[in-house]
């Protein structure tokens, strides 16, 4: 190529990988995390002049140091994963579904509705009303934006985008009916001495329940993506809509189909949010959770196991940085740093991984 | 390339011991002890659960009333064997864990101060019997019937009333110097004067009518408008707010939000030409508003935080609601501002004293009217849920006391001459 510029060759070229063996693409990802405790290192002990190692250790201690802390992790892990095998499907069409933000507060604000307004029903039955209420609500909000680009190609970003503040303003109204005391803002915790609509505690584990629901759906989604028809038409679909057309793949009925399951697993999210972990509703519930869960989705290429493992290290993240912050008197944003740097080095593994450097003089390939 | 791998391997793990090494010099001063320093205070350790942190008003004036505190108690709040800190706490389920976590870190006491927090605190202190609950601002303690369950409050109303009457005799200076316009003055005669409120419930109604009546005290023809912004700290929102009561013409006007949004504004309209003056809330605003701040209402919170965790400390019961006032050095104003009409401080001090002995009452039923009549009788406390008040008479020989029964503040009554805009 250099021929061509007449030049000397550029000291580093990039060049696209054609394939790249997993354990090579995992000593990437692990080198990159390396590197980024590293860095974070140096900045802890330039900034804080603290010993890093301590540092790591309360991170650690912060997500995992009691079989409490562990449980409340796995809670939040649990929710995340949910969120992002919701997303899974929908992204890997190619259907940008930015609003789970609002799917997962349609299905909570039905959920609370029915802890609201249904807490004499048996425990049982509410759950299971709960359930569907939250699918079906979380499907519709869905399906809205996928109706209009199947028939009208509309925007699904901006769609999807306007429908989270549809849902938002949907939550402050349901907020201010709900509200405990008048004028407060806020719901407070609902049936707070009945328990009624409260996930039961299963083996002693209040978040035990938690943790099965999002693990079947998981691997559902793992085996439905990957072994059924319906998962074959999404991935050539996401691939090019063209071909699908040309295969006889009706696309417009392919992203209603999908988006029905995608939102209605994130509404299963919010049944999940309200009913197993906050047993209130406001306006953060979804915390900005549907949008880190795309990142989720994307980091693990829809796989959904690899899913586990992304949402399980943002999560420890977060808990690690809330521990730094108390232990050591430290603000939030000194925690925050961290958690920024390690992210940037993971997701910049993928660029180490689609493309190789080659250095000039020696034609080997270099990561 | 393996042995590249290899290589840069071998640097990440030369960087971390080198960094490691570097941090291992330094005396762990700031970092947890596993000694047991903590002797003279015993096994007692507190667990503080905040809304946000040193950065917000609000939780700054609460975190230097627990420093102060333990100061005064021989408690060493950097220790994180004696006292644990929990900063930006969101109002959820974080709170929840936020709270049992620090039970399972052996706090014997745990404060969490921020309204919203309360179902969370009061959750855990159903689950948690042996340790100590204080909600700061909540309001469900006593009724909650759990005997761990605290809530406390301070008569904010009676700094508001006093910021009211230094607003009332600034307002008195340029009634007295004719620089009054007449978009200040409504159909009825009276002087437009405007609050900046963050929710429509009856801590802030409480103090917005304290206000009013601070300033009625001096200028006995005053209409006020509240304008609420719907959230307790948001400085685009509360500037808004501030905006458009100024454009409405009021010429006074005051705070029940956490920012400095409403003050900055009531600055920037000053310096263009509008005449404005504010009253603040929690901080000293002339660093924002150095003309157009009057003074700030404030809260000494360290009053009930040395009689709390002292209680504490010592194995006593913590009072199920407890409330002061000036009485006690719990309220304060802050410096009165350059601005401030002359003569201003006597009067305070005078106001101040009157609250004191009680020669002063802020809700006295003689001094307003809800729909043209006295009122006589108001239920405080709600036991159904209902929200409308079922017992508790708070009104007494004409004289509304407010935060005796439940610390929270209950006086809900809209009064006449203030109206609220949304």
């Amino acid at each position: 190529m250099s021929d061509i510029h007449g030049g000397k060759d550029p000291l580093v070229r990039i060049a696209k990988r054609s394939t790249i063996s997993k354990p090579k693409a995992w000593a990437i990802r692990l080198i990159s995390l390396l590197l980024a405790l590293v860095v974070c290192a140096i900045l802890i002990y330039s900034i804080v002049k603290m010993n890093p190692l301590q540092v790591y250790v309360s991170m650690w201690k912060g997500a995992f140091g009691s079989s409490r802390r562990a449980w409340i992790t796995a809670r939040d892990v649990m929710m995340l994963l949910c969120i992002a095998v919701g997303l899974a499907p929908a992204f890997k069409m190619k259907f940008w579904n930015i609003g789970a933000e609002g799917q997962i507060l349609v299905g909570g604000i039905v959920t609370a509705a029915c802890m609201i307004y249904l807490p004499q029903l048996p425990g049982p039955v509410l759950f299971l009303v709960m359930l569907a209420a939250s699918l079906l609500a979380g499907a519709v909000w869905g399906v809205i934006p996928a109706l209009f680009k199947a028939r009208w190609n509309t925007n699904e970003t901006l769609f999807t985008l306007m429908m989270n503040y549809v849902a938002i303003q949907l939550t402050s109204f349901c907020v201010a009916k709900w509200e405990n005391p008048p004028g407060s803002n806020s719901i407070g915790v609902i049936n707070q001495t009945t328990h009624a609509g409260w996930f039961p505690s299963l083996f002693g584990q209040a978040y035990a329940l938690n943790v099965i629901i999002v693990m079947i759906i998981t691997v559902a989604m793992f085996f439905y993506l990957r072994d059924s028809k319906q998962g074959y038409e999404i991935a050539v679909v996401g691939e090019s809509q063209n071909t699908a057309r040309y295969a006889g793949i009706s696309v417009g009925k392919v992203f209603i189909r999908t988006m029905i399951i995608s939102g209605a697993i994130c509404g299963l999210a919010g049944f999940i949010a309200v009913s197993g972990a906050s047993h209130t509703i406001s306006t953060s519930t979804a915390g900005g959770r549907g949008f880190t869960a795309i990142i989720v989705a994307w980091l693990a290429k829809f796989n959904t196991f690899t899913m586990i493992l992304i949402s399980l290290l943002l999560v420890f993240l977060d808990k690690g940085a809330i521990e730094i912050a108390t232990a050591y008197n430290l603000n939030d944003y000194a925690s925050e740093m961290i958690t920024g740097i390690i992210l940037f080095f993971i997701l910049g593994s993928e660029f180490f991984i689609n493309y190789r450097l080659i250095f000039r003089g020696h034609h080997k390939e270099v990561e | 390339m393996k042995k590249l791998l290899v290589l840069l391997l071998g640097l990440a793990l030369v960087f971390t011991f080198a960094a490691c090494g570097g941090g291992g010099d330094e005396p762990a001063e700031d970092t947890p002890e596993e000694s047991g320093e903590a002797a003279e205070t015993g096994d007692f350790k507190l667990g503080v659960v905040l809304v946000g942190d040193e950065n917000e008003g609000y939780t700054w004036a609460h975190m230097e009333g627990i420093q102060k505190a333990c100061e005064s108690l021989g408690i060493d709040h950097t220790d994180s064997n004696q006292v644990v800190w929990k900063y930006v706490v969101p109002e959820d389920e974080s709170c929840y864990d936020a709270c049992i976590d620090l039970v399972d870190q052996g706090c014997t006491l745990v404060i969490t101060n921020s309204y919203g927090h309360q179902s969370y605190a009061q959750q855990a202190a159903a689950e948690c019997p042996d340790v100590t609950f204080i909600s700061m601002t909540g309001d469900t303690a006593a009724l909650s019937g759990l005997p761990n369950f605290k809530n406390a409050f301070n008569y904010t109303y009676e700094s508001r009333y006093v910021g009211g009457v230094v607003a009332g005799l600034k307002l008195q200076e340029l009634i007295d110097e004719g620089k009054v316009p007449a978009s200040a003055i409504d159909a009825d005669g009276n002087y437009k004067i405007g609050y900046v409120g963050a929710y429509p419930y009856a801590e802030v109604v409480s103090g917005y009518t304290a206000f009013y009546l601070g300033v009625k005290s001096i200028v006995e023809n005053v209409a006020m408008e509240v304008q609420y912004t719907n959230s307790w700290f948001d400085i685009t929102k509360e500037a808004e707010a501030e905006n458009a009561l100024i454009a409405d013409g009021c010429i006074i006007t005051s705070q029940h939000a956490d920012s400095s949004g409403a003050p900055s504004a009531a600055q920037a309209a000053l310096e263009a030409g509008t005449t404005v003056y504010h009253v603040g809330y929690n901080v000293d605003m002339l660093a924002v508003a150095p003309d157009a701040a009057l003074t700030s209402a404030q809260n000494d919170w360290s009053v009930y935080y040395t009689y709390a965790i002292g209680a504490a400390l010592n194995g006593e019961e913590i009072d199920t609601d407890w409330a002061k006032g000036y009485a006690d050095g719990a309220v304060m104003i802050s410096e009165l501002g350059p601005s401030c009409a002359e003569g201003t401080q006597e009067k305070v001090d005078e106001v101040i004293a009157g609250l004191i002995d009680g020669s002063i009452n802020v809700f006295d039923c003689a001094n307003f009217t809800v729909n043209g009549e006295t009122v006589t009788s108001f239920m405080a406390i709600d036991v159904d849920g209902d929200f409308v008040g079922d017992e508790g008479e708070a009104i007494e020989d004409g004289i509304f006391h407010e935060s005796t029964l439940r610390s929270a503040p209950y006086f809900s009554l809209r009064i006449d001459g203030i109206k609220e805009l949304n």
